[in-house]
């Protein structure tokens, strides 16, 4: 039986505009929609994969607003077990440091946790540290840019992609896994899933549910401060090239314009 | 924009979020390129099947989804927005089912609804014939009884699904007695002497395969009779009452669509030095098709909820029908209007959303009929 943690952020959609709020800095959560990180979805998929292949109980932790229950929703709704939302004013405007703290509380709420699951990087914060500050706080080993994961009795099979090129990883369990996009197509929930979802238990805790200290996350206590922040200038037109049967020697001879070629 | 909804519950909401991105994600990106091939997208319906919506409105015993109709037609609509052929398929399949949910014996549905419910499986629903179309009563396709089995001879016409369907709802005669000489068979697919004629060559819903059903000899069981023997055309009608709302709730998401498009292209394209949406003459038109589509939209909705209460809704069912289809036909067409010469090519989707718009105006009782019940409604109150 594989008792698996997977780490479950909540995300503005990609699909509308994200900003950051005017005031702090931080991301404006209010103004775009909100939805499971699709790495998360994909996190989600392995650890119902491994659950299927053999026994095992999966769950969900997310550390985020009120709203973030819809992301936990369909992480249940896709057939994981059970939650943890920890959730408390007090995280507003967290680092990294404060979350993979929070994070590392709640792992520690779960008995015998096995394997703990994350993405390898959100697609709003893109720190791709959380899980490497994890596994230093809670002393496990870690696989990164995971593409295929495999359990095996006590220890779990990694192929680690990255531009280097793929490294076959073994460690022991508990480990801490970060997968990357091509790790699954994660499976969309059913109605039949959605029902059942409404069942799961979700356990929601406070920052002193979990015996950190106040003083230790929020805006007010980051060890970095975002003092500015302001759009990409928008992409101009490009450049046309009709290709009249010298297409090739055009695009040629613009990239020596460009001194690219 | 994405239409702004009230559903009753989480479980409504997680359901039109799963329903939005099925067909974000799965239906959209292909509804262009299998309606030009005149491609049934048999496996789109395979997929919605998994996820559970071909069963929605029907009871959980059965593997229905228990959802009230407020919900499920909301669901239609926003599957008719990515693909017409797809939302109006999904409308057929869920009235092809309504015969044996509701009429079946106690036997029959622990037989077959489980399968035609639980996603696997596809529903066509025989009713017209090509000299029996708004007076569907003149119906001819003969069943006689031989033993234990119907032996039916003769043409359906225009049915949705022909040939891709697992299952039949047929109407069909038993006796001379007009209206009541006709009665309701449940057809399985292979049947001996069942056949599907080559698909019509259609004007718009070029994806969902439309064509004549010939019945030779077909062999029915006679323990696949719906409800008594005469009771076919009512039970056919009852059928349509709640079809029709099927078919108002995908006209609006066809509009919607159309909507969007528009707003969109106004927003983007300049004349005179200005978006062409800061025009008057284009903003009025725009905020128009906005409201077409949404008092069509609470049009069916308040259809819904009187069905879902158990009131009677055949009037407001065709109403909501007849003012949903208007509306697309005519937010289709301006949002045309609105893209220019743009608009009359294949390059963009609107000219094949005015072109799926007119078929809503004609099918489950022509509007002409819609009117009619309306009419007969108020003369008999
Ligand atoms: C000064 C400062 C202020 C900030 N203010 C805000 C703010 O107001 N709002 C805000 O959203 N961000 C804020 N951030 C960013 C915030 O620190 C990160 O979003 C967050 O700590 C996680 O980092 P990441 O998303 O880059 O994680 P990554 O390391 O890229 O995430 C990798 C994986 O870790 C897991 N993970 C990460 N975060 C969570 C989580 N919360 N719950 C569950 N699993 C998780 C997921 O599996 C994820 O796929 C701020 C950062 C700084 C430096
Ligand atoms: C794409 C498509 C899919 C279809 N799918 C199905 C299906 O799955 N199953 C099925 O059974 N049928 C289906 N039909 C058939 C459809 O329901 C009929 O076409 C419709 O009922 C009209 O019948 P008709 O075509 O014979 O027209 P007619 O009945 O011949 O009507 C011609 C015209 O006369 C008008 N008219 C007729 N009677 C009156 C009257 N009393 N008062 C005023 N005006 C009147 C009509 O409104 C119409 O304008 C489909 C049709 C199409 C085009």
């Amino acid at each position: 039986m594989t008792n698996i943690v997977v780490l479950v952020k909540q995300v503005p959609d990609t699909y509308s505009e994200r900003k950051l709020s005017e005031s702090d800095h931080t991301l404006d959560r209010e103004s775009a929609d909100a939805v499971i990180d699709e790495i998360n979805e994909r996190s989600v998929e392995e650890a119902l994969k491994i659950k299927e292949a053999g026994e095992g109980e999966v769950t969900v932790l997310c550390v985020g607003p009120d709203r973030a229950t819809d992301a936990i929703r369909k992480a249940l709704s896709m057939g994981a077990d059970k939650a943890i939302h920890v959730s408390d004013e007090s995280l507003h405007g967290s680092d990294m440091l404060a979350t993979a703290k929070v994070l590392a509380a709640a792992i520690g709420k779960v008995e015998g946790v096995d394997l703990v699951i994350a993405g390898n990087e959100a697609s709003d914060g893109r720190g791709g540290a959380v899980p490497a500050m994890l596994a230093e706080l809670l002393g496990l080993p870690q696989l990164t840019h995971v593409r295929q994961l495999t359990v095996e009795g006590g220890s779990v099979k990694a192929d680690r992609e990255t531009e280097e090129g793929i490294t076959h990883l073994e460690a022991n369990l508990p480990a801490i896994v970060s997968v990357t996009e091509k790790i699954n197509e994660p499976r969309y929930p059913s109605f039949k899933g959605i029902m059942a979802a409404k069942k799961k238990p979700v356990e929601t805790l406070t920052v002193a549910d979990l015996g950190v200290d106040s003083g230790e996350v929020g805006l007010g206590n980051a060890w970095s401060t975002v003092l500015e922040a302001s759009p990409k200038p928008p992409r101009t037109a490009g450049e046309r090239v009709e290709d009249d049967g010298d297409g090739g020697t055009k695009v040629a001879e613009y990239l020596v314009a460009q001194k690219l070629i | 924009m994405p239409a702004d909804r009230l559903l009753p519950t989480t479980e409504a909401e997680d359901l039109l979020a799963l329903t939005r991105e099925l067909a974000r994600e799965e239906l959209a990106p292909l509804a262009a390129e299998y309606e030009e091939a005149e491609r049934f997208p048999r496996e789109q319906f395979r997929l919605l099947g998994k996820s559970g919506l071909l069963g929605l409105p029907y009871p959980e015993r059965w593997g229905g989804g228990d959802v009230p109709y407020e919900v499920y037609l909301q669901v239609l609509e926003e599957i008719a927005s990515a693909w017409m052929s797809v939302g109006v398929g999904l409308s057929v399949h869920t009235m092809s089912c309504f015969a044996l949910a509701h009429h079946g014996t106690e036997a029959q549905r622990e037989r077959w609804l489980p399968a035609m419910l639980g996603g696997d499986l596809l529903g066509a629903y025989a009713l017209s014939e090509s000299h029996a179309g708004s007076d569907a009563a003149a119906l001819s396709t003969r069943a006689r009884r031989e033993g234990d089995a119907y032996l039916v001879t003769g043409a359906k016409a225009w049915i949705t699904h022909g040939g891709q369907a697992d299952f039949y709802t047929t109407m069909v005669r038993t006796s001379d007695d007009g209206g009541t000489g006709i009665s309701c068979l449940l057809v399985d697919r292979d049947t001996p002497g069942l056949s599907a004629a080559p698909p019509e060559r259609k004007m718009g819903l070029t994806a969902s395969t439309t064509t004549q059903l010939l019945f030779d000899n077909a062999r029915v069981d006679a323990d696949r009779l719906l409800g008594e023997e005469g009771a076919g055309l009512r039970i056919a009608l009852e059928s349509l009452n709640s079809g029709r709302l099927g078919i108002a709730a995908c006209s609006v998401g066809l509009a919607q669509a159309a909507l969007d498009e528009a707003v969109a292209y106004a927003k983007q394209r300049t004349q005179f030095g200005s978006p062409i949406i800061e025009f008057q003459g284009v903003e009025f038109l725009l905020a128009d098709m906005a409201a077409a589509v949404e008092s069509a939209r609470a049009t069916y909705l308040e259809a819904a909820r009187r069905r879902d209460r158990g009131l009677p809704f055949q009037r407001q069912a065709s109403i909501a029908k007849l003012v949903a289809t208007d509306a697309a036909m005519k937010v289709t067409t301006d949002a045309v209007q609105v893209l220019g010469g743009a608009g009359y090519t294949r390059d963009f989707p609107v000219e094949r959303y005015m072109r799926e718009a007119k078929v809503p105006q004609i099918f489950e009782g022509t509007n002409q009929i819609q009117r009619l019940v309306i009419a007969r409604a108020l003369r008999t109150a």
